[in-house]
């Protein structure tokens, strides 16, 4: 029978250390929707969402209170749009206007978002990618849920250049189009090398088309957990260090398997994913650098952190896969820039570069993630970065990404304010070295050699 | 049997066993299990009840027994056993 002690545990990880559930997200197929006039597709997109996900918000409260869980965020995937528009939209307007949709239902039912304003082009893009890829400034800027993802590269196919140079513009035309309010709509725009196909964090997610009609994936968290777990052991060598951290996860990733199970009971939906994340807030006491720190680092970003990270990352890894019967995702620790507090800080501090950053998305998820840079860097200095990112991800075999927002009008030294979950951040210096002609080549980088690994 | 776990946290007083154990009993609701203690004038309380001859919702329940806390000057909450459960057996 369950003790005092094990209850009181569970309760101050709840209330004193943000044990949450950062998402539970419905995936839904939207292939049976397709319909080659745009009124009709529009509406079948309308139904179909409305109808599946009528309940969620409801249910993920219920669950809450039945628990005395918080579950954060209540979210949907949806099937790439440039697949199920490609047939009726004709435009960039005509793809916009889908979004409009997306948003209507978002609002209608009362998710905080809806991922799948997609293009899936690691190898080439259709017609109908390129046109829904133009259309993510107008899309964003005239949506509030709406997120967009590009998958641009993958390990099996390699990076689709002429995609990421067509990004570096779009990344800079979104944050153009969404200026008033501090470039924000690069806050819901996200490029991917070998992006899964369920994950369930934004602004990423995406219904992807090996999935089944609809699904419930869930998104675990609990840095604050792993920190205070970390407390008792300081000093410890990396045995004990390692233990802690992969038990303290099994117990976080344990609350996520019972809340998807109940959920997929509850909405009458399988079961699909746990996402075994570390994914931080701008809470105090909810950050992954944070807990680098407690490892024994000054802040986030001085040497040895790629290590301490790698090894929380695959800590992580290992208690939660027990305790949770399916995992996907992204699965890791988290790392984004304007979400944490304790990155912030070392920011602030000096002792965290962008160049840092990309070093520890070698071994971590995902990728340099809501980082704000300087309102002028050029297009094609984005796209260098992006590929940067996607060729980490392409030769490690891991999923990377890359959402980076460059504030118009704003420059190194000044901040910017997002808001909520989204957070705040100092603008960071870009190296002002030119990569123009490297991504003028236009084409394709090869896809790997999978053997003679060095 | 639908085990629920009811934690009470607060400053001790007078009663609170009482006004606790009068509203379960007054709902259908069963004790399994009760553990208490007190550490430097705080009360600390955990019951295991069964909830399955109570006619309202876990919500109503939930809700009421806040409030009854509130009355008394202790923190009442309600949750399924199932998330200790979980977490610590495996």
């Amino acid at each position: 029978m369950i003790n005092l002690h094990e209850v009181t545990e569970t309760n101050k990880m709840i209330s004193e250390e943000n044990l949450d559930v950062r998402t539970i997200t419905l995936g839904i197929s939207l292939l049976d929707c397709i319909d080659s006039d745009l009124e009709k597709l529009k509406s079948n997109i309308y139904r179909k969402i409305y109808d599946a996900a009528k309940d969620l918000v409801k249910t993920g409260e219920e669950i809450s209170r039945e628990f005395g869980i918080p579950i954060v965020n209540k979210r949907i995937s949806v099937t790439p749009i440039a697949l199920a528009g490609g047939a009726a939209c004709k435009s960039e307007e005509d793809f916009a206007s889908v979004a409009r949709t997306l948003d209507q239902v978002a609002k209608d039912v009362g998710v905080n978002f809806i991922g799948g304003y997609s293009a899936l082009v690691s190898k080439g893009m259709t017609p109908a990618d390129t046109m829904l890829i133009r259309s993510i400034p107008k899309a964003l800027s005239s949506t509030e849920r709406v997120c967009a993802s590009v998958n641009l590269g993958s390990t099996r196919t390699g990076i689709n250049m002429d995609a990421v140079k067509l990004m570096g513009e779009i990344v800079r035309s979104t944050a153009e189009y969404t200026k008033e309010e501090d470039s924000l709509g690069c806050a819901k725009l996200v490029v991917f090398c070998n992006a899964p196909d369920d994950n369930p964090f934004m602004a990423g997610a995406f219904h992807g088309v090996t999935e089944a009609d609809k699904i419930i994936n869930v998104g675990v968290s609990g840095p604050g957990v792993v920190k205070t777990a970390l407390e008792k052991v300081r000093g410890e060598n990396f045995e004990v260090l390692c233990e802690t951290i992969k038990r303290t996860a099994f117990k976080v990733t344990r609350v996520g398997q019972l809340v998807a199970q109940e959920a997929s009971a509850m909405l009458n939906v399988p079961f699909g994913i746990v996402d075994l994340s570390l994914a931080p807030t701008p809470a105090v006491g909810d950050s992954v650098a944070d807990i680098l720190c407690e490892i024994g680092l000054e802040y986030a970003g001085a040497p040895g952190t790629t290590a301490a990270l790698a090894l929380l990352n695959d800590q992580v890894k290992k208690g939660g896969v027990m305790a949770s019967s399916y995992v996907g995702g992204l699965s890791g620790a988290f790392i984004p820039v304007s979400e944490d507090q304790g990155m912030i800080n070392a920011v602030q501090a000096g002792a965290l570069t962008l160049e840092k950053l990309e070093a520890m998305t070698c071994v971590c998820s995902v990728g340099l993630d809501m980082i704000a840079i300087p309102g002028d860097t050029p297009a094609s200095t984005i796209s260098g970065i992006i590929a940067d990112e996607m060729a980490i991800g392409m030769v490690n075999q891991k999923t990377t990404a890359v959402r980076i927002i460059p504030v118009i009008g704003k420059d190194v030294g000044e901040k910017v304010e997002f808001g909520g979950l989204l957070g705040y951040a100092p603008i960071m210096p870009v190296n002002p070295f030119s990569c123009q002609a490297f991504i003028d080549r236009g084409g394709r980088i090869p896809a790997p050699i999978h053997s003679f690994k060095n | 049997m639908k085990k629920t776990i009811i934690t009470v946290v607060g400053k001790d007083t007078v009663g609170i066993i009482a006004k606790v154990c009068t509203y379960l009993a007054d709902n259908g609701i069963n004790i399994l299990d009760i553990s208490q203690t007190i550490v430097q004038g705080y009360f600390n309380m955990m019951m295991i009840v069964d909830t399955s001859g109570m006619e309202k919702s876990f919500g109503d329940m939930a809700d009421q027994l806040t409030a009854l806390g509130e009355t008394i000057g202790v923190a009442i909450k309600c949750q399924k056993e199932e998330i200790f459960d979980k977490m610590h057996r495996i």
